[in-house]
């Protein structure tokens, strides 16, 4: 041990006679190190903050969307287009499947929101009170819609943190009064921001809940009913749709995917166009899983390659440092240094430079989290353009130094310093002492 | 009489190209301790092979070299390293000091490779170097100083390890005359206080300074003159340095 720590002095002394070199040198495995633990910590930061969204949708929920059958598949000639899932649908998946706890039926439409002189276009979710339970909605202030609600068909809302804002800029809304269309509704609540989630039933943009007003069902089928009719360019366009989406909570996990089967398979029979989309998070989890792997593969391997040029750089300083230093070699052997001696002393030295190169690139791999802010907010504020087209997974994303990175990049410098030191090394012990005490 | 090295017809011979080159045909002597013995010869013959042999850097072809009790023709790389490191003390003609470490780790270096470095060692070490007249200079590097104080070093670096002899390589060949007298003078203390020192050199002023001259010539021993009175009484030997001091 004591004969590691004197060597290990004497390297570094040898190492210090050409500062600038050691420098370099170590700027090759430091570059390396620390682009490792970045880009971990970046494909991290993103895989996590895709995970978030998917089990902001539930693990072991499975979600039934209405979705706009394509045009080809459309036969009716009539001007009133029925399609999406149903009231039937909904009770025949509720009742008969065992594994199914809960289902969650809701109904949406694009709606104007108006306040004095305040409006807003948004979604008005007609809900059930477990619809809260489910998307794990927080009340601000007020109450959420209750069962009460329901059965008297109350005109009462809860509005979503965003309404809130616009509409009610200086006041506490509860107990107001906002109009959405033809019809007027009482706040009863208002809940807190929610973050999106990921985006369901065939689409890929996240969920967006900032601009939500949520009513009881019953309201919504007694004052606006399934049919919406819409004008657009000069004719009249009807559509039905007597459910937009429900959310089916699943017993256990395993049973995910055998019921999202069932439900399939049910909804197959009964709908002769493509007018419904099934989610299953589980899936979308399977898959991102696979996704980060391929991420953090495709990632390691860039890091790795840097890591192999910065080993193949200490290589060649260090062979230059043998041909450099043959004499010393030549008098250290002279005065009784074995071939292992020589050995260590040039392997530690590599060692040395690859450790402080990887000691330093993890420090400064801590620092990614505070660098990714700082040039987000540079692009943001230089690059506005650039910014807004970057995808909203990577404007919230943040690193995430994965700990395991620390000890593998530390691990990897130093054994790139033992690969490549090695050569260099053997190639110094295996000098024959005379020729290398007459080299001049 | 007690024998540092014992030189039994030891023949080495190169192999360069197709060619056999015999450097050493045959060549036998004692080096009894507290000898002073210079090896002579033009160069090619053979006096830096029998160096080679006696500093234990290199195998013999055939013949046997004993280091005290121990022949070592056949020994180890590792135990030639380790006779090295403990029983032989260089001295160069270049120094051969090692430039990143200073006065006091260069005497160091062989304790080094023995792997003992002990306070009592350390303490030797600084002994040594007050010995040669560098008291002062313990933290100096060696491009610091004076080529003669380089080779003082040298010399304290090749008796930190108490070594059966000295082997000195034309150790006053990159000296001006009145440094080489410094260190020629150094060596008669040391031959005088009782330590044996083998020295090759190809001039005889420098020669004349030892107890004996071995002489060689084409791989053989020529010849073997005792000197009657080695050191620096010998007038004629010491005449030609101090003439040229002025």
């Amino acid at each position: 041990m004591l004969i590691w720590i004197r060597t290990f002095r004497l390297g570094t002394k040898s190492l210090m006679l050409h500062p600038l070199r050691s420098l370099l040198t170590v700027l090759g495995i430091f570059i390396g190190v620390a682009s490792v633990i970045w880009l971990l910590a970046i494909g991290e930061g993103i895989s996590r903050k895709a995970q978030e969204q998917i089990e902001s949708l539930g693990a072991t929920n499975i979600i039934v969307r209405t979705i706009k059958p394509p045009s080809d598949q459309i036969t009716t000639t009539s001007l009133l287009l029925q399609y999406g899932i149903t009231r039937a649908d909904y009770e025949r998946l509720s009742q008969t499947i065992p594994t199914i706890t809960r289902a969650i039926r809701i109904r949406e439409l694009r709606q104007r929101f108006t306040r004095g002189g305040y409006e807003v276009d948004g979604r008005l979710v007609a809900c059930t009170p477990e619809y809260k339970d489910m998307l794990r909605l927080e009340l601000d202030r007020g109450r959420f819609i209750q069962d009460v609600d329901l059965e008297q068909a109350k005109n009462y809302c809860v509005l979503s943190a965003g309404v809130a804002e616009k509409l009610f800029p200086y006041e506490d809304p509860v107990h107001k009064i906002i109009r959405v269309e033809e019809s007027f509704y009482e706040v009863v609540g208002v809940c807190k921001p929610k973050m999106p989630s990921a985006g369901i039933g065939g689409s890929m943009a996240a969920q967006d809940f900032s601009n939500d007003v949520y009513i009881p069902i019953t309201t919504l089928w007694w004052r606006i009913g399934d049919v919406v009719i819409s004008r657009r360019a000069g004719s009249l366009e009807g559509e039905e749709v007597q459910l937009s989406q429900i959310t089916f909570q699943v017993d256990n996990v395993k049973n995910v995917i055998p019921t999202a089967e069932i439900i399939k398979s049910l909804l197959a029979k009964y709908h002769r166009m493509e007018d419904y989309g099934v989610t299953v998070p589980l899936e979308l989890l399977e898959q991102a899983r696979i996704t980060r792997m391929m991420f953090m593969i495709f990632m390691g391997l860039i890091a790795a390659i840097s890591l192999v040029v910065g080993g193949i750089g200490i290589m060649n300083i260090m062979l230059a440092t043998v041909t450099e230093r043959t004499r010393e070699i030549g008098i250290r052997r002279a005065l009784g240094a074995k071939r292992r001696d020589i050995i260590r002393q040039f392997l530690v030295e590599t060692i040395v430079l690859s450790t402080v190169g990887g000691l330093t690139g993890i420090l400064v791999g801590f620092t990614c989290p505070l660098f990714t802010s700082l040039l987000k907010s540079g692009v943001e504020t230089f690059l506005p353009g650039v910014y807004g087209a970057l995808p909203d997974i990577v404007k919230t994303m943040r690193p995430v130094i994965v700990p395991a990175s620390l000890p593998l990049a530390f691990g990897i410098s130093v054994a790139i310093g033992v690969i490549f030191g090695l050569y260099p090394a053997r190639r110094a012990a295996n000098m024959d002492p005379i020729e290398a005490l007459r080299h001049e | 009489m007690k024998l540092a090295a014992s030189v039994q017809n030891l023949v080495k011979e190169y192999h360069l190209g197709g060619e056999v080159v015999h450097a050493l045909r045959g060549v036998s002597f004692d080096v009894p301790e507290g000898d002073y013995v210079a090896i002579m010869g033009a160069s090619g013959s053979g006096k830096s092979t029998l160096l080679n042999l006696l500093g234990c850097l290199d195998h013999p072809t055939s013949g046997s070299l004993f280091l005290g009790d121990e022949n070592i023709a056949h020994a180890s790389d590792d135990r030639l390293a380790e006779l090295r490191a403990g029983r032989i003390g260089f001295v160069f003609q270049s120094f051969n000091l090692i430039p990143q470490l200073t006065v006091l780790e260069n005497i160091e270096v062989p304790l080094y490779y023995q792997g003992r470095l002990s306070r009592r060692d350390r303490e030797r070490c600084r002994e040594l170097a007050a010995m040669v007249g560098l008291a002062e200079r313990l933290n100096h590097r060696p491009t610091q100083l004076s080529g003669g104080q380089q080779q003082r070093v040298a010399i304290a670096r090749s008796l930190v390890n108490d070594p059966f002899f000295i082997l000195a390589d034309e150790p006053t060949g990159n000296l001006d005359s009145a440094t080489t007298e410094e260190i020629l003078a150094l060596f008669d203390q040391l031959n005088a206080s009782g330590k044996t020192i083998v020295l090759v050199t190809h001039e005889l002023d420098v020669g004349k300074r030892a107890r004996r001259i071995i002489r060689l010539r084409d791989g053989r021993i020529e010849a073997v003159i005792a000197n009657a009175t080695p050191g620096k009484a010998t007038a004629d030997a010491a005449a030609v340095p101090i003439a040229s001091q002025s």
